[in-house]
């Protein structure tokens, strides 16, 4: 009889088959919304050198990008002196134009707090990064940040 | 046979699973904070543009090779020593500062350098030079920048923390989380002007 009247108290279990439908849709909003990287790389990923002096870039939307390493297509040579604007291997005199474009997609307020961050591979060679650099004075991109890993000491 | 009726699958474990590859796209997900070494590059000067005559003792010079040597006041050095050499430079304090819209800085009173007669004036007046080959790696460039950049910032530390008994980069971060504090920005300000950071980068040589 106890038996009997036991079973009919039990709380019946809670269904909570919806549970992992819930978290797989989390899971596939994180997926989908970490975008890996917005320009596919034409060279090798840099890899940068490390500094202590670092500072954290904000407003993501106001830093343009330029990459310098090595290319992946053997056809552009094996240094590590490649400048990648967009998603093409440009060259020093493409900076300018590639800074404009950048510009126009800001509004006018914003571009004195726009800041060029120059990705470049620890062995590419002092030249290449002056010659860009003086690509900006000319169109007055005078904020520029060079990636750098941070190194703790 | 009740038992039969009802095979029910348990996905109580179902639910963990996907927790787990959850946690793991948090983790494994880096935001991609970019940071980088900061810099401002000076404006094209005018084509008529005749650069002010410096004090030969004003400028500290450091040279990169493309082999990757330092020359730093014409002799060679390695890398790690150049923030000790960069710090005794600038804050040497060997005679009067910069005159700024009519009011003359004066003596370096914050100093705590030899005050040598050969060596910079006031860290106001102390210009940290830099010319690297264009053949010298990107590498040691920044190491370069680097070090001048914490020389410059273990200085502003250190009087940051004799006057306002705090760490500069404390001080910045709490004007950064309370801009309108006029108190702060005035002790960011004075301690950036006290040691400005005047690093100039050469033509490179070919």
């Amino acid at each position: 009889m106890s038996k009997f009247r036991n079973k009919k108290k039990e709380v019946p279990a809670v269904n909570t088959s919806a549970l992992p439908d819930i978290v797989f849709m989390l899971l596939f909003f994180f997926m989908v919304t970490t975008t890996m990287r917005e320009t596919s790389l034409q060279i090798d990923a840099p890899r940068l050198p490390s500094a202590t002096e670092v500072k954290k870039l904000e407003h993501k939307s106001l830093v343009t990008t330029i990459y310098v390493g090595k290319a992946k297509d053997a056809k552009y040579g094996t240094s590590f002196n490649r400048i990648q604007l967009n998603d093409k291997i440009g060259s020093a005199d493409d900076v300018p134009a590639f800074i404009i474009n950048a510009r126009s997609k800001v509004s006018e307020a914003e571009v004195p707090f726009m800041t060029t961050s120059i990705k470049a591979d620890k062995e590419s060679s002092v030249g290449t990064i002056t010659d860009i650099r003086l690509k900006l004075r000319d169109v007055n991109a005078l904020k520029i940040s060079y990636s750098a890993s941070k190194k703790t000491e | 046979m009740a038992r039969r009726e009802n095979p029910e699958i348990n996905a109580g474990s179902m639910a963990d699973i996907a927790f787990l590859l959850l946690i793991f796209f948090l983790v494994t997900t880096t935001m991609n904070v970019d940071s980088g070494v900061s810099k401002k590059l000076s404006e094209k000067p005018p084509a008529d543009y005749v650069p002010p005559v410096i004090k030969e003792k004003n400028i500290f010079e450091v040279s990169i090779n493309r082999n990757n040597e330092l020359l730093v006041e014409g002799e060679r050095m390695d890398i790690k020593d150049l923030k000790e050499a960069a710090i005794a430079f600038i804050d040497n304090g060997g005679g009067e500062g910069k005159v700024e819209n009519g009011v003359a800085s004066g003596r370096c009173s914050y100093c705590k350098g030899e005050r040598s007669e050969s060596s910079s004036d006031h860290p106001n007046k102390a210009i940290i030079s830099v010319q690297s080959d264009r053949l010298t790696e990107y590498g040691t460039y920044l190491t370069v920048q680097d070090q001048l950049l914490k020389a410059y910032a273990s200085l502003r530390n250190r009087l940051s923390i004799e006057k306002y008994k705090m760490p500069f980069s404390e001080l910045e971060e709490a004007y950064k989380d309370d801009k309108n504090n006029e108190n702060l920005k005035k002790k960011v300000e004075f301690i950036k002007t006290s040691y400005p950071q005047i690093i100039s980068d050469q033509e490179p040589t070919k």
